[in-house]
């Protein structure tokens, strides 16, 4: 029962991560990325690691997923070339890992070793428990968890000040507004509306229509600054 | 199962996630598959916490899944920051540190 449900799991994990790799839209990555999260918890319970599997499902494929949902529909996810430019590259990335699973398969496989050739140390009540895993983080490994908790207010304080927006000096003003190119059509609730800087004036019904066939950067009359509007 | 195979699916899936880092040009991506190779590692960890049957590796994998999450917050501004300048969201046109 166990090595049926080992199977299943590992190869819907392996699809995931095959998924991530291979689809065009890096939404559709994101989704299959959060597969193989909940697939790799499964393998996390047959391994009895019963708090583990729970922290992955909870942090990994809700909190963190939903940041990542976040960022691409903000960003926008559109299909596109699945290697970079260079020839080079294109061809030794992959033969370069494709090398590494080999090397890693045989050694793994073909070693003679007996612990990773047995189902692992005897199975005592309680192995794997919030309460086991507590009493660890807070005993023998006290300063990684305080470091941890350091880290991830580091971070946090960090990314806020990456992703801020930079406002209060006139002249950077005036360069934002040459930053945004009118490259959306108007009166649909673009971030440049929303500040001031082009004014959201509707467009005709034939003209929304034309916008939203193309690309997406359809032409748009002159971006008219609120300054300047008098 | 055995022990072996767990460390095989972990080695499959940090190759895939090798593989896609190297080609992929969007970093959003290149994150993504960063997440892949960090859960291969914690397989791995995992794996070799059920074999000697200790907690230790469990923990291990805690702290790595704190790591990512700080890897995502920081990776995700910068990608933020890098679309907030209207830059193109590719690795290879994001080349003026090295020249």
């Amino acid at each position: 029962m166990s090595a049926v449900l080992f199977f299943i799991a590992a190869i819907i994990a392996i699809a995931g991560a095959i998924g991530v790799v291979m689809l065009r839209n890096p939404f559709y990555s994101v989704l299959a990325l959060v597969i193989h999260l909940i697939a790799l918890a499964a393998l996390f319970l047959l391994l009895r690691a019963e708090f583990v599997a729970a922290a992955q499902v909870v942090v990994y494929a809700g909190a963190v997923m939903v940041l990542y949902v976040f960022v691409v529909a903000y960003v926008g996810g559109e299909d596109e070339p699945l290697t970079r430019g260079a020839a080079a590259l294109k061809i030794l990335g992959p033969l370069f890992a494709l090398a590494v699973a080999i090397e890693l398969c045989i050694a793994m496989l073909g070693s003679a070793l007996k612990g990773i050739s047995g189902k692992g140390a005897p199975y005592v009540i309680g192995f794997g428990t919030p309460e086991h895993i507590g009493r660890l983080f807070l005993t023998k490994y006290l300063f990684a968890f305080e470091l941890a908790s350091l880290v991830l207010l580091v971070s946090a304080v960090g990314a806020v000040v990456l992703a801020r927006r930079r406002r209060g000096l006139e002249d950077v003003d005036e360069r934002e507004q040459k930053r945004f190119h009118p490259d959306r059509p108007g009166y649909t609730g673009t971030m440049s509306e929303a500040a001031g800087f082009r004014r959201a004036v509707p467009v005709a019904p034939s003209e929304a229509a034309g916008a939203g066939n193309g690309n997406g950067h359809a032409p748009e009359p002159e971006p008219e600054p609120v300054g300047d509007a008098q | 199962m055995a022990i072996g195979w767990y460390l095989v699916v972990s080695a499959l899936i940090f190759c895939i996630g090798a593989a896609g880092v190297t080609t992929r040009p969007n970093p959003l991506v290149i994150l993504l598959c960063l997440e892949l190779m960090l859960n291969a590692a914690n397989l791995a960890l995992v794996a070799f916490s059920r074999m000697w049957g200790g907690e230790d590796g469990q923990v291990f994998a805690l702290i790595v899944m704190v790591v990512a999450a700080c890897e995502v917050t920081v990776g995700l501004g910068l990608i933020v920051a890098i679309y907030r300048r209207r830059m193109a969201l590719n690795v290879d046109e994001l080349n003026e540190l090295h020249g």
